[in-house]
């Protein structure tokens, strides 16, 4: 596989695109009459779907483009695909573009498999000629078999949707749409897309995606576009833009301090990594060691209290956990004021990719204790040999 | 696989632009040419409709001329023999069938235009495409049941002995043609396009095409209604209005070309001149149909 190193030339230009609904409470001729002029504009609802979004994508990218339902990550997609025009703004692409808004979008229930593969293709883009060279390809990849010349109404849904993904990913697209159709079928058949769309982006094409799934997203892309509300919140690296999604899904910034109860007699106030020289570090090799300490300020003096700690992936699911009580410790007692709690890591055994450390602190763990999420951000370097969340030395032989 | 190759192609395209008031290619032709690069797909597009539409019918494409045939024994003995309009009319049964196929197609094509953006929603929602393309389709499949219908014409003018006498007068079926032909595409672009916003259009437009049907010298002639409006001592630009009108234009252009019972009296005079200038205005009328078609079809996706 060779990746072309030089960036490819941008196919996708979004300038401060705005797109606004109308969203009408009438729809006859009667009403309209009825609520002509003045009235009329209490009929009327506008809704901002996209609000001054600027974006440029480069050929041979795979472009995540997540956030909240009804943040405006699908409105954008049309957009791009030309299949709603902008209130304001504008948007430049070239090159040949394949929607994958829907599966089997066109399809005609009347006619057969054969005949709509023809039309599909068609309506994809492909000439004639081109669908004679690849029939027999999609019919091979769809599976379906004799059901070929059978009316598309006949199909079971399995059917009905092998045989528009095989026509769809047969087109010859520069840039390819996809909205949410990898979550259909079972499987296997999410299996076989996902490679590929893997396969395509080997090939130098350009991928926008719209998905719900934040693994999906990691797998995937090279770059998250985050929107919230119609406006892009964050743009760039994929791992810190699952992060930023997360934090807008949970409606808090990252790094940010739960509030006090009442009854908190402590709270962590930062958290920091060290190495074993004792200088603070954002980065680890696998195998080497790590200390995490924990910052926390009493309220009061306190006679016993306890600290824990966890490290999540960029997706959120936790790696590793331990808390002083698990590790048979008892923290000395402290005065009011600032003071710190350190866990040494004597080999991290991580996989390569950032994670990220969540600490907690309390008089008696797991009770109303004080939590700071994502309190650090820290990236793991290690050799290529392994992918995953954990690392390992593996060997092979026969 | 290198992707140098495709990305030396990308770099030097054209990009295509989309704002407010529509999307535009940065090349020459626009429109007219993305559309004639699309002509596979218009095609499938013209066969799907016509396949789709009488699959799992036993007479199937026979349909095509049933219909038309048994609207036209209707009026050939209700209006014909009844109401004696036949009488005076040489070959009234051609005349008559003449008129109807031609009218028929109009009302086909803009019937058809009018439903189609609506029609394929699931396309229009899902994927780019010029959208001028399914008021086209199904202009095109409008065109198709004529030509058959055409045929059947054809046969009933040899087998009547109706067909004009000098086979060059045959001539006019293309200036008459091409000018119902350019009000169906100005009407079908704009009213598909706005009956996406307004649905009225198109229960609207069932009734304008009845009435546009009795407006043009298809069940009657020319000269009945200069006979009536001269009784009337009605002003002679009343007139001008019936007689020019595009359909009767168009209607008056077929009867010359199928039926060869008319005399100059039976059509006004300088009947192709009056075809040419209603044609030009018509192909005017294509270029607004389709700029505010094109300003309409921004929000298409979301209206539906």
């Amino acid at each position: 596989m060779v990746v072309s190193t030089v960036p490819g030339p941008v196919v996708v230009r979004v300038e401060d695109v705005t797109k606004t609904f109308q969203v009408r409470k009438d729809n006859t001729l009667k009403d309209r009459i009825v609520h002509l002029g003045k009235l009329g504009r209490e009929h009327r609802e506008r809704f901002t779907a996209v609000n001054g979004v600027s974006l440029e994508i480069q050929a041979g990218t795979t472009v995540g483009l997540l956030g909240a339902n009804g943040s405006g990550k699908s409105t954008l997609l049309k957009l791009i695909g030309g299949i709603v025009a902008p209130t304001s703004g504008a948007i430049f692409n070239r090159g040949r573009m394949a929607a994958l808004l829907e599966l089997g979008a066109g399809f005609h229930p009347d006619l057969s498999g054969r005949e709509n593969v023809y039309l599909n293709a068609a309506i994809l883009g492909l000439s004639r000629e081109q669908v004679d060279e690849q029939f027999d390809a999609i019919h091979e990849f769809s599976g379906i078999g004799d059901f070929i010349d059978t009316q598309v109404k006949f199909y079971s849904s399995g059917m009905f949707v092998r045989l528009a993904f095989a026509v769809a990913i047969h087109t010859d697209p520069d840039v390819l749409l996809v909205d949410e159709v990898l979550a259909v079928g079972d499987e296997a058949f999410q299996r076989k897309c996902m490679e590929r769309i893997a396969q395509f982006r080997a090939e130098g094409r350009t991928i926008i995606l719209v998905s719900h799934s934040a693994s999906q997203v990691q797998e995937l892309c090279d770059r998250a576009v985050v929107l919230k509300d119609g406006q892009v919140v964050f743009d760039g690296d994929v791992n810190r833009g699952i992060a930023a999604l997360r934090d807008v899904l949970e409606g808090r910034r990252l790094g940010e301090l739960h509030e006090r109860g009442a009854e908190q007699l402590v709270e962590v106030t930062a958290i920091t990594l060290h190495d074993d020289q004792g200088t603070e570090i954002s980065e680890v090799q696998v195998g080497d060691p790590l200390t995490v300490r924990i910052h926390a300020r009493a309220h009061q003096a306190m006679s016993r209290w306890a600290a824990g700690f966890s490290i999540d992936t960029a997706l959120g699911q936790m790696t590793i956990a331990s808390n002083t009580e698990r590790l048979g410790i008892t923290l000395p007692s402290i005065e009011a004021g600032e003071t710190h709690v350190d866990f040494r890591i004597e080999k991290v055994y991580l996989g390569a990719g950032q994670y990220y450390i969540n600490a907690n602190v309390s008089e008696v763990i797991d009770i109303n204790s004080h939590v700071l999420m994502q309190g650090r951000m820290f990236t793991v370097r290690a050799d290529t040999a392994t992918l995953g969340s954990v690392a390992a030395e593996i060997s092979a032989g026969v | 696989m290198d992707t140098e190759p495709r990305y030396t192609r990308l770099a030097a395209a054209p990009f295509m632009r989309a704002d407010a008031s529509g999307l535009k290619l940065d090349v020459r032709g626009g429109k007219v040419r993305e559309i004639f690069q699309r002509r596979e797909l218009l095609q499938l597009l013209v066969r799907r409709d016509l396949q789709a539409r009488y699959r799992d019918s036993f007479l199937g494409f026979l349909w095509t001329v049933i219909r038309p045939i048994i609207l036209f024994l209707m009026y050939y003995v209700v209006l014909g023999k009844f109401l004696r309009a036949a009488d005076g009319v040489p070959d009234f049964a051609v005349y008559l069938f003449a008129g109807l196929t031609l009218y028929g197609f109009f009302n086909e094509m803009v019937v058809s235009a009018t439903g189609s953006i609506l029609a394929n929603s699931g396309l229009v929602k899902k994927i780019y495409l010029p959208r001028e393309i399914f008021p086209l389709a199904s202009i095109g499949g409008a065109g198709f049941m004529f030509l058959v219908q055409c045929v059947v014409l054809l046969a009933a003018a040899v087998l009547f002995h109706a067909l004009p006498g000098d086979l060059t007068q045959m001539l006019w079926f293309f200036p008459s043609v091409a000018l119902i032909l350019v009000y169906g595409l100005a009407l079908g672009l704009l009213l598909s396009a706005v009956n996406v916003y307004l649905r009225d259009v198109q229960y609207l437009l069932d009734v304008v095409v009845m009435l546009a049907m009795w407006a043009s010298p298809i069940v009657y002639t020319w000269g009945m209604v200069k006979r009536a409006f001269d009784s009337f001592h009605l002003p002679s630009w009343v007139f001008e209005i019936y007689q020019n009108n595009p359909i009767t234009l168009g209607v008056l252009g077929f009867h010359r070309a199928f039926w060869g019972g008319g005399t100059t009296a039976d059509y006004p005079s300088e009947l192709g001149l009056r075809i040419l200038i209603a044609f030009l205005i018509g192909v005017v009328l294509v270029f607004i149909a389709h700029r505010v078609f094109t300003r309409l079809q921004g929000n298409f996706a979301q209206e539906m």
